[in-house]
């Protein structure tokens, strides 16, 4: 149930960000979400399209990376990927394995941004900015 | 047109987080134990609360509690009952507790410092899910589970349960008429998060409170 607040966070954070970039349109927002976060995806899909309703990353597309959790295993010394979340135990020696490396991560990793050309939009400035020097000799 | 990728690395719940950690050191220099308790609706936090405020009360300890709950301040006030300074969060429609509902409500607490404290209790709202990404500043996570709910709990809501520092079953009063399997509960909460204090309590009959006390005390040395 706590997706719609994850989603409103997420719009806030990337609105923030896009802002450094005039003209920019965001295209897509990319996360990374450990196993181990309590998203569910489907409604965080959902919830990103309400919350980003009517602001400036509507239409954005949410890429959820999922991240299976890792632990170190200290009878082995070695960092295993766990396939569920169902056991945690080391894959290599079944001894339970409390230190968690990875699958807690909720976080923005990237967004797309859509820009227009640099040179495209300097020629539109001098269309628009100095006079048709052509003009000027008539 | 051109596309760009900005790489942003920062965490979705960044305020929170920051916020959370803000207040982890107020209550650090305060020398005040702080733990969060989480669990289902029913599972029975607040008697099991209202019993620990009143015995720390009775061993000359100063405890004190917010109680978070979507509507109504029927739990504050029966906590309030043990003596123990209590305020309630109405949390109106959200599902768990942040950082910033838990700052606000240490403003303005009529009798309550934080110095004054060396213990407060946070209960959070009746949920398993959504309390495990908020951090609210506190040292120790309590997830709790009562014998009704059945032993495979942990396996259901992993998420929660890895993140405790401490499992607390309650309910043990009944755990014959509920056919509870002792055995494979421990084995779960276990597989779920290796190596955590499990305490086995009763708020009717107290069963299991003098060895959470204990630990509490313990805890409370490293404040």
């Amino acid at each position: 149930m706590h997706e719609l607040s994850i989603a409103a966070s997420i719009v806030e954070a990337v609105t923030e960000s896009a802002s450094a970039y005039p003209g920019a349109r965001v295209i897509a927002v990319r996360l990374r979400v450990g196993a181990l976060a309590s998203v569910v995806e489907d409604s965080l899909q959902f919830c990103w399209e309400l919350a980003s309703e009517g602001s400036p990353v509507a239409g954005a597309k949410l890429v959820i990376n999922k991240l299976p959790v890792i632990v170190h295993c200290d009878a082995c010394g070695v960092d295993s990927e766990l396939e569920g979340v169902q056991s945690f135990r080391c894959p290599r020696c079944g001894e339970l394995a409390a230190d968690l490396r990875q699958g807690r991560e909720l976080e923005i990793e990237s967004i797309e941004l859509e820009e227009p050309e640099p040179n495209e939009s300097k020629r539109m400035e001098s269309e628009t900015d100095k006079p048709d020097p052509v003009e000027e000799h008539i | 047109m051109t596309t760009r990728i900005v790489e942003l690395r920062r965490g979705i719940l960044k305020k929170n987080d920051e916020l959370a950690a803000g207040l982890r050191q107020r209550f650090t220099s305060a020398g005040v134990l702080v733990l969060n308790l989480v669990s289902s609706p029913g599972t029975g936090k607040t008697a099991f609360l209202e019993l620990t405020l009143r015995a720390l009360r009775a061993r000359g300890a100063d405890a004190a509690a917010l109680v978070g709950d979507l509507e109504t301040d029927n739990d504050a006030r029966r906590l309030a009952a043990s003596g123990a300074p209590v305020r309630q969060i109405n949390t109106h429609g959200i599902c768990h507790l942040d950082a910033e509902m838990v700052t606000k409500h240490l403003e303005g607490w009529e009798g309550v410092s934080l110095a004054g404290l060396n213990y407060l209790f946070i209960e959070n709202v009746g949920n398993l899910v959504c309390p495990s990404s908020y951090d609210l500043g506190e040292r120790i996570r309590v997830a709790l589970l009562s014998v009704t709910e059945g032993e495979d709990k942990p396996l259901k809501y992993p998420g929660l349960f890895n993140s405790s520092d401490a499992a607390v079953i309650t309910k043990i009063d009944l755990a014959v008429p509920c056919a509870f399997d002792r055995d494979l509960a421990l084995k779960n909460i276990n597989e779920i998060r290796p190596g955590i204090r499990i305490f086995e309590t009763s708020a009717k009959t107290g069963a299991g409170m003098d060895e959470w006390l204990a630990y509490l005390a313990e805890q409370a040395k490293h404040s």
